[in-house]
């Protein structure tokens, strides 16, 4: 009886012990942004099948997430990339560098396109975004006080707008693009429109604005189906779905590769991706990753990247973006906000 | 007391006209959904089994070294997969003697050309419309079966994307969360059974597991996350953490389905075994242990069918992944079957609306035929009393 338990037990710390000898490992880590990880796995993909290294594992944890896992400390143990939908917070890199994460360089791989779609047979939509902001901002003011959303039809909000309904599918707020949605778009009208004593307070609850899970398909789909609302999601989703969707211009700009890379279209945001540049010697691969990923053939103007909706930078923006990252170039507190 | 009134017996037989055309409603209302489910997923999936390959002349030249879409026509260039057209360096650089040769074969055609001929949905610009149009006439094209679907790991290109590294994955969590709650769901249920005094401490315990069957898998992640990844150190994203993560969740429902299995044996097999002087041990061990297998290997498959089938207490151990590689050890990486699914349905191309589907028909069968391994093992060594 007593030989069977420590044979159990010797079982039980070998395998533990075998587990942390693995801790070695020479498989690139890469977490964060689902919107970044559709990019981040093709480079991957790329990267297993044609050089002689192990195709990385590419989380999608969402870029807050993704963050705290990076910043979490140096080491084998961590991942070596976090993608991003926006840049890193001063609070995130304060974190890092508590943990002793102060060596990460910064890569901006593209822009991606916040756009309005609706039904295709649905009559065009041509937004402000002022328009867009009231028809989902929780609160609005009106001679000096708060009142409640009181718009159910876009005619409403400006005569010049279609008599319909007002419904919003957007994003969740556990969702990065309802992040920039708001950052982009509700932030700065509600910070022009005044009377909001702390900033704005939230998008409206009620059945004009419709969270809809963090699955763009999901909005693609009830808008093939209703013909009144409207849709808010990324770009290459707008891009697959032409057949039965149109979109909205915003502020007279249609979204395309050249009215987003051009910062013409205003509902925009940049892509990211940042790398520990202590894991370069510890890791291999790490480096032929981030120059793959940089290169024009996956980031560049006909890049393969662009195929499944990246929005590539300018060229000298890419040269400069290339530089930075390659150069291992310090990302800095002061810069961050 | 009699009754006699006949307004008596109309009421009672219209209540049971009324209850029983309530059930049928009820299970009208279910098959219409079940056969509204499958026809749909079913229907959405079969076109990802054919794959659409296309038959042009690869010519190896020095410039493929940098750029391998100029191994075919550069009308031809939009057709040709990228998974076939990459690996062709690496080829030439393998065979030198490759070069200045010309070589024709069948080969993937990207998802667009295939979503194309499927009459789908695609973004193929007319200038290639017509050139497929014309290789069609020329007999360029066919539909193979999709063994690549089956014999391939996940991929970026649709026409490449394939469900056996996330498939090997289920096998191997699946296998180490058997290894971890059979043996001891099965070894605590006996003891809770047969062993163990009734006093508050045992009572509070066994409303502890129940309540656990109940609890939301997430939770599990969390603990999982917490012990198996921070605490012990076992390596993110592998199967050992997913399985065992899994294996705390069908550790109570191994409990209760043991508990239930042995209760359901009359008494007197217990006192029969003791009166004839066998210890508590042998009791167990040489009766209620066979005669309850049946009911304990149904409540384990069930347990482990539920296990497959969950997404959310993998994404916080990171198994929610793109892993292409299908892992060859406990330690590496993995993902799994519903994971696989649901990264492809949340991608943007539609080519993958057909994978996911087809991903869902795997799962589904492999749900299906662990569930009659349930119902044959249960009818098979099944005992009446």
């Amino acid at each position: 009886m007593a030989r069977g338990f420590l044979k159990v037990l010797l079982a039980a710390t070998l395998f533990v012990a075998s587990a942390s000898l693995a801790q070695a490992r020479d498989q690139i880590k890469i977490v964060g942004s689902s919107t970044v990880f559709p990019f981040s796995s093709f480079v991957a993909e790329e990267f297993g099948a044609t050089g002689k290294f192990k195709t990385p594992v590419v989380e999608s944890t969402g870029t807050g997430g993704g963050f705290k896992l990076f910043t979490a400390g140096v080491g084998t143990q961590t991942p070596d990339i976090s993608n991003a939908s926006r840049r890193i917070k001063r609070s995130e890199f304060e974190t890092a560098e508590q943990n002793g994460v102060t060596d990460i360089s910064e890569a901006l791989i593209g822009f991606d396109g916040i756009v309005v779609a609706q039904n295709k047979d649905a009559a065009p939509l041509n937004l402000t975004l002022q328009q867009l902001a009231l028809a989902v901002l929780a609160e609005i003011p009106k001679d000096g006080k708060l009142i409640p959303n009181p718009y159910t039809s876009w005619d409403q909000i400006s005569p010049d707008l279609p008599k319909r309904k007002i419904i919003v599918y957007g994003p969740p707020t556990s969702s990065g693009t309802r992040d920039a949605f708001e950052e982009l778009v509700v932030e700065p009208v509600a910070h022009k429109l005044g009377g909001y004593e702390k900033g704005y307070k939230k998008i409206r609850q009620d059945n004009a604005y419709v969270p809809s899970g963090e699955n763009d398909n999901l909005i693609v789909q009830k808008l093939t189906k209703d013909k009144e609302a409207v849709g808010v999601f990324g770009y290459s989703f707008y891009e697959e779905n032409q057949d039965s969707l149109s979109v909205a211009k915003i502020e007279s700009w249609t979204p395309n590769m050249d009215s987003i890379a051009s910062g013409s279209y205003p509902i925009s945001r940049s892509l990211y991706f940042y790398v520990k540049n202590a894991h370069y010697d510890k890791v291999p691969g790490l480096k032929e990753y981030v120059e793959l990923f940089m290169s024009e053939k996956m980031i560049g103007d006909n890049g393969a990247l662009k195929r499944i909706g990246l929005v590539p930078l300018p060229a000298a923006e890419r040269e400069k973006a290339r530089k930075k990252v390659l150069g291992r170039v310090k990302v800095t507190k002061e810069e961050l906000k | 007391m009699l009754h006699t009134d006949p307004q008596f017996y109309r009421r009672r037989l219209a209540k049971e006209r009324l209850f029983r055309a309530i059930s049928y409603t009820a299970i009208a209302v279910a098959s219409v959904f079940l056969v509204f489910f499958f026809a749909d997923i079913i229907g959405q999936s079969l076109t990802a089994f054919s794959q659409t390959e296309i038959r042009v002349p690869i010519h190896f030249t020095q410039e493929i070294l940098d750029a391998p879409e100029s191994a075919v026509d550069p009308e031809f260039a939009p057709l040709v997969s990228r998974g076939v057209l990459r690996l062709l360096p690496g080829e030439l650089n393998a065979n030198p003697r490759l070069l200045g040769t010309t070589r024709e074969e069948w080969m993937l055609a990207t998802a667009e050309v295939d979503q194309y001929l499927k009459g789908k949905p695609n973004r193929l610009k007319p200038r290639d419309i017509r050139t497929i149009e014309r290789l069609q006439q020329e007999g360029r094209f066919r539909m193979a079966w999709n063994w690549g679907f089956l014999t391939r790991g996940d991929s970026k290109l649709p026409e490449m994307a394939g469900i056996l590294a996330a498939a090997v994955g289920s096998v191997y969590v699946l296998l180490v969360t058997l290894a971890f709650s059979f043996p001891i769901g099965v070894m605590a249920a006996i003891y809770l059974e047969e062993f163990a005094p009734d006093n508050r401490f045992m009572q509070f315990i066994e409303v502890n597991i129940n309540n656990l069957a109940a609890i939301p898998s997430i939770l599990y992640g969390l603990l999982g996350l917490a012990i198996f990844i921070q605490f012990l150190g076992l390596p993110r994203s592998s199967s050992v953490v997913g399985g065992l993560t899994l294996g705390l969740m069908t550790l109570p429902v191994i409990i209760i389905s043991t508990r239930t299995a042995i209760r359901a044996i009359p008494s007197s097999i217990r006192e029969g075994a003791l009166a004839l002087g066998a210890t508590r041990w042998q009791m167990v061990w040489d009766h209620i242990l066979p005669l309850s297998l049946p009911g304990i290997l149904t409540g384990t498959i069930i347990g482990l069918a539920r296990a497959i089938g969950e997404t959310a207490p993998l994404i916080l151990v990171g198994m929610v992944a793109y892993i292409p590689q299908p892992a060859s050890s406990f330690l590496e990486a993995t993902s799994v079957l519903p994971a696989q699914i649901y990264t492809w349905a949340s991608d943007s191309q539609r080519a993958f609306v057909e994978r996911t589907a087809a991903g869902i028909i795997i799962l589904l069968i492999v749900l299906l035929s662990m569930n009659a391994l349930a119902i044959f093992l249960r009818s098979k060594y099944e005992r009446k009393w």
